[in-house]
């Protein structure tokens, strides 16, 4: 027998969830954002730090999204093999939360309906981006993550050749910060997708960005990686709002998959500082 | 040293500014986002009226979020301005632009026009959207309601806190 969960549950859930990610910036990405204002010497780009700490404040006191750009409704969701969403099931009832969530927490609907000729607005920021990953068990774990247009814009993805190894990996990781300069609100958290297929490098450089701020990779190697590719990207001064500083990135999270004896795939997404998530499970 | 700003800006007044300069902007200025430049430039190459008289005005490149209740506006920080630089030039030659407020650098072609007409870009703090709404007093839809967040609002501000990005001599702080 598969446990059964009410569909308005999840639509609650679900909604609720939009409302707190939109507003709440988790406490990992504060206490990375105070470390980071304490370590920069640029006055600017130090006020810039104060900005994102008070605006934080703000967020939270009077109710108010972070930023007005309350994302795509971006989904990573566990689903236990032993459990069913009743009615019409679980996709139709996050796409519900999320229109529910938009709609009641006053957020930006940004999603257009058809991407090159009429790009009409769907008006309640549906449909969301689901990544299913069917886990043993009776509970389901939703993970929300609304991702802005202005750091997503930024994503780079090259199809390398084994032959081209490290280094080439860290040029390319580097150069896609600098070149995206001010445009994905600096300072970023860098997603980096090494080796999958196409399609799972993307996916897993996106699920890269979830992982606690400045968390290293369990791999030493990866874990090396990363800092040496940070510490390139803020040698680079290209600073926050790229308008010069210490600090571009806060954290660089790497995450790897098995790959073709043909391919080196390597993903490159970007957060922006407003680096909002947040979870539920059922 | 902050200078304090009002509008509207001459292109005199544009001309006094420098990189770097942090401003507090006092007035009113426009929003105006994708959508709403297509539409604006559609409208002047077909030689209408343009719904806003844009000389010695400023564009704030922005999408809101919905206002709450007893709120004038909702988050409301700058979006990318680069997908703005296919419109920009035509409106600092054609119409008298003489500020945008964005985040992210600019074209070449639009700092020329900058630099031809006497223009400043300035950069708002991107993902500080709710530190901003603060700063924004009234907001008043004037054209395009259909674009919904991306239609042009009329917005009143006080003390909105810029740097100038790109200056009116061309000198940037993207460089």
């Amino acid at each position: 027998m598969k446990r059964i969960i009410p569909f308005q549950e999840v639509v609650d859930a679900v909604s609720r969830l939009c409302g707190e990610a939109a507003v709440k910036l988790p406490a990992d990405v504060l206490e990375s954002l105070r470390s980071c204002a304490a370590k920069e010497t640029r006055p600017l780009a130090k006020s810039f730090f104060n900005q994102y700490l008070e605006n934080a404040e703000i967020a939270v006191t009077e109710n108010m999204p972070l930023c007005q750009d309350t994302g795509f409704a971006v989904f990573f969701v566990e689903y236990g093999e032993n459990v069913q969403v009743d009615g019409e099931g679980i996709t139709a009832a996050i796409n519900a939360g999320v229109r529910e969530g938009y709609a009641r927490y006053y957020l930006r609907k940004s999603i257009v309906e058809e991407p090159l000729f009429e790009r009409k607005n769907t008006k309640d920021n549906t449909p969301a981006v689901i990544h299913f990953t069917p886990v043993p068990g009776d509970s389901v774990r939703i993970v929300l993550a609304p991702k802005g247009g202005g750091s997503e814009n930024m994503s780079a993805l090259k199809m390398m050749k084994p032959s081209d190894g490290r280094a080439a990996v860290v040029d390319f990781v580097v150069n896609s910060v600098k070149n995206a300069g001010g445009n994905p609100c600096p300072p970023v958290i860098v997603g980096v997708g090494i080796g999958g297929t196409f399609e799972k490098c993307a996916q897993i450089a996106k699920k890269a960005l979830l992982r606690k701020v400045g968390t290293p990779n369990p791999d030493p190697r990866y874990a090396e990686l990363e800092a040496e590719i940070l510490e390139k990207i803020n040698a680079t001064g290209v600073g926050s709002q790229g308008l010069g500083g210490d600090i571009t990135a806060l954290a660089v999270h790497i995450e790897y998959f098995p790959c073709h004896i043909a391919s080196l795939p390597v993903s490159v997404n970007l957060n922006c500082h407003a680096a909002r998530h947040a979870e539920v499970t059922l | 040293m902050i200078k304090e700003l009002t509008t509207p800006l001459t292109a005199a007044d544009a001309r006094t500014l420098k990189a770097g300069d942090e401003v507090r902007l006092t007035g009113i200025i426009w929003t105006g986002r994708d959508a709403a430049h297509k539409k604006l430039v559609a409208l002047l190459e077909a030689g209408k009226e343009l719904p806003v008289e844009l000389k010695d005005q400023i564009i704030y490149f922005v999408g809101p979020c919905p206002a709450p209740p007893g709120r004038p506006i909702g988050s409301a920080g700058p979006t990318t301005s680069g997908r703005m630089d296919a419109y920009s030039p035509i409106l600092i030659e054609k119409c008298g632009l003489t500020g945008m407020i964005g985040k992210g650098g600019r074209s070449a072609a639009v700092v020329d026009a900058m630099k031809r007409f006497g223009a400043v870009y300035f950069g708002a703090t991107g993902g500080a959207g709710a530190l901003i709404a603060r700063k924004i007093k009234s907001c008043e839809v004037i054209a395009f309601p259909e674009l919904g967040t991306e239609a042009i609002h009329k917005l009143y501000v006080e003390d909105f806190p810029l740097v100038v990005a790109i200056d009116a001599e061309g000198n940037s702080l993207y460089e």
